[in-house]
């Protein structure tokens, strides 16, 4: 009995320490083996990968105590019951406050605050970069709440999801072409790194109780689609935010 | 003592990040919802562990994931490392341990990745067993890899980056046309999941760090797209995968007759 409750309180240190394994592994090999040079700061480097440890088993830790829980019980009740309205509301609001939070968007929006200011394309203080990092990151997550309204029409319309990802492409293709060429690598990559740790499982629990909620809905086909919606139209978004900002 | 203050700050930071879900869950679950919220001290305890772990982390990326980057990108494109003596006519084919590094991660953190797992489960079943749970993870990780290499040889080169991506998307809508209807959602999926939140912060300072040091390259302009690469590339070896999959069971049509 004991044992087994200690193995779940760990549960999320072991899976975090299972993510952070092949990286550390694929370095120390490279280090060793082929650079064969000390790594410069070490002990810095080790007290930082423990960081990131300790910072991600409590984050999951955290979400599976509380938001989890409720988050998927309310997109349940929501898929179930809600009017329209509600339910598109909630999924705009679930599709913003998930990817406001979302720690490698933060990572990633103040990297490229830096590289900015750095290529004096913004102002190069604190205040510049942070409000340039808070720009990117709540158009991010503007772009993935609609995202969520557009899927969740879909889901209830029976749209093929094929069709919304192609004329997605399409306006991508045409933004490219007007998009400054600073923004495009940042906005490309915002598609990728949004749709993660706290994203994922809510979305998906929305998606899923939609689709199930629906008479003649495949969870399987209409459950899943959120999420790709959800990597495309930040791409957009963020292209047009760099045409505002530059 | 630097650090701490630095957690603090950090910690104090991330209360704005995770004020809107607070605000959301809170506000749908007492004015649509009207009931009280379930375990009410479980979930509060729970927002203080997400707080905490989120400043940890960052802390974390700040001191170790991104000068590790950024520390491989430099060591991997040294003159001196790669034996070169005259670095104003290299060639991008010099550079190539950094294709093998980027290959390397790639590989071995998604085939580790726990999301993919489920994934790959799913798959399994809604193919009838046609899509080996291996084989979809080895076609994912594979896709992972290759999108790295060929990612960080356009920062090598230089080249736009658009054109990989458009080309890319172009060959996937074509993909999508031949491919069986159940695995598709499934791997567009794909290439959001295998992005986790430890590989995104690496990735992204290997790309700013070669886009630093390798001669007429700009970070500003070279420096981004890796992590585009690396989802992408997942779409097109899982429907390729899906693919070989259906024509080897030799049954072309059961699959997309499913549904």
């Amino acid at each position: 009995m004991n044992k087994t409750r200690w193995a779940k309180q760990f549960q999320p240190l072991l899976a975090s320490l299972r993510d952070l394994l092949p990286v550390i592994l694929v370095v120390s090999a490279f280090q060793l083996l082929v650079i064969r040079q000390p790594l410069p700061d070490l002990a810095r480097l080790l007290l930082g990968l423990l960081f990131v440890v300790i910072g991600l088993s409590l984050f999951i830790k955290g979400l599976e105590m509380g938001l989890f829980p409720i988050g998927q019980s309310m997109a349940q009740s929501f898929a179930r019951k809600g009017s329209l309205l509600w339910l598109l509301l909630f999924g705009f609001a679930l599709g913003f406050g998930t990817t406001v939070a979302e720690p490698a968007l933060i990572a990633i929006a103040d990297e490229a605050a830096e590289i900015a200011a750095a290529g004096r394309l913004i102002s190069d203080s604190d205040q510049a970069r942070e409000s340039y990092a808070r720009g990117l990151r709540y158009t991010v997550a503007l772009s993935v709440g609609l995202a969520i309204v557009l899927g969740v029409i879909r889901i209830i319309r029976g749209w093929p999801i094929h069709w919304l990802i192609v004329g997605g492409y399409v306006c991508i293709i045409v933004i490219t072409e007007f998009a400054p060429r600073e923004i495009i690598g940042i906005a490309y990559d915002s598609g990728g790194v949004t749709t993660s740790t706290i994203t994922v499982p809510l979305v998906t629990a929305l998606g899923v109780g939609l689709a199930s909620a629906i008479r003649g809905r495949n969870p399987m086909i209409d459950g899943f689609g959120l999420i790709a919606l959800a990597s495309l139209t930040p791409i957009m978004f963020v292209m047009i935010y760099g045409m505002v900002i530059h | 003592m630097k650090v701490l203050e630095g957690l603090w700050h950090t910690g104090l930071g991330t209360i704005v990040d995770v004020l809107p879900i607070l605000l959301i869950i809170f506000g749908f679950q007492f004015l649509y919802l009207k009931r009280p919220v379930p375990n009410l001290k479980k979930v509060v305890v729970g927002f203080i562990y997400v707080l905490a772990g989120l400043a940890f982390f960052l802390e974390g990326l700040e001191l170790a994931l991104f000068p590790l980057g950024k520390t491989m990108a430099a060591q991997l494109t040294d003159p001196e490392f790669l034996g070169i003596a005259h670095p104003q006519n290299i060639h991008w084919s010099d550079y190539y341990w950094v294709y093998i590094f980027a290959f390397a991660v790639g590989f071995s953190t998604t085939v580790a990745e726990p999301a993919l797992l489920a994934v790959a489960i799913k798959a399994n079943e809604v193919s009838g067993g046609a899509i080996g749970v291996w084989g979809l993870r080895t076609a994912v990780a594979l896709g992972v890899a290759l999108g790295l290499v060929l990612g960080t040889w356009r920062i090598v080169t230089g080249y736009p980056l658009h054109w990989f991506i458009i080309g890319g998307y172009a060959i996937v809508v074509a993909q999508t046309i031949f491919a069986p209807r159940m695995i598709i959602a499934l791997a567009y999926d794909s290439g959001g999941v295998t992005t986790s939140t430890v590989t995104v912060p690496l990735v992204t300072a290997l790309g700013l760090g070669l886009a630093h040091h390798i001669p007429g390259r700009s970070p500003l302009i070279d420096g981004f797209g890796l992590i585009a690469f690396a989802s992408l590339f997942p779409m097109m070896t899982v429907l390729a995968h899906a693919q070989i999959a259906q024509w080897r069971a030799g049954r072309p049509s059961s699959l997309s007759q499913e549904n």
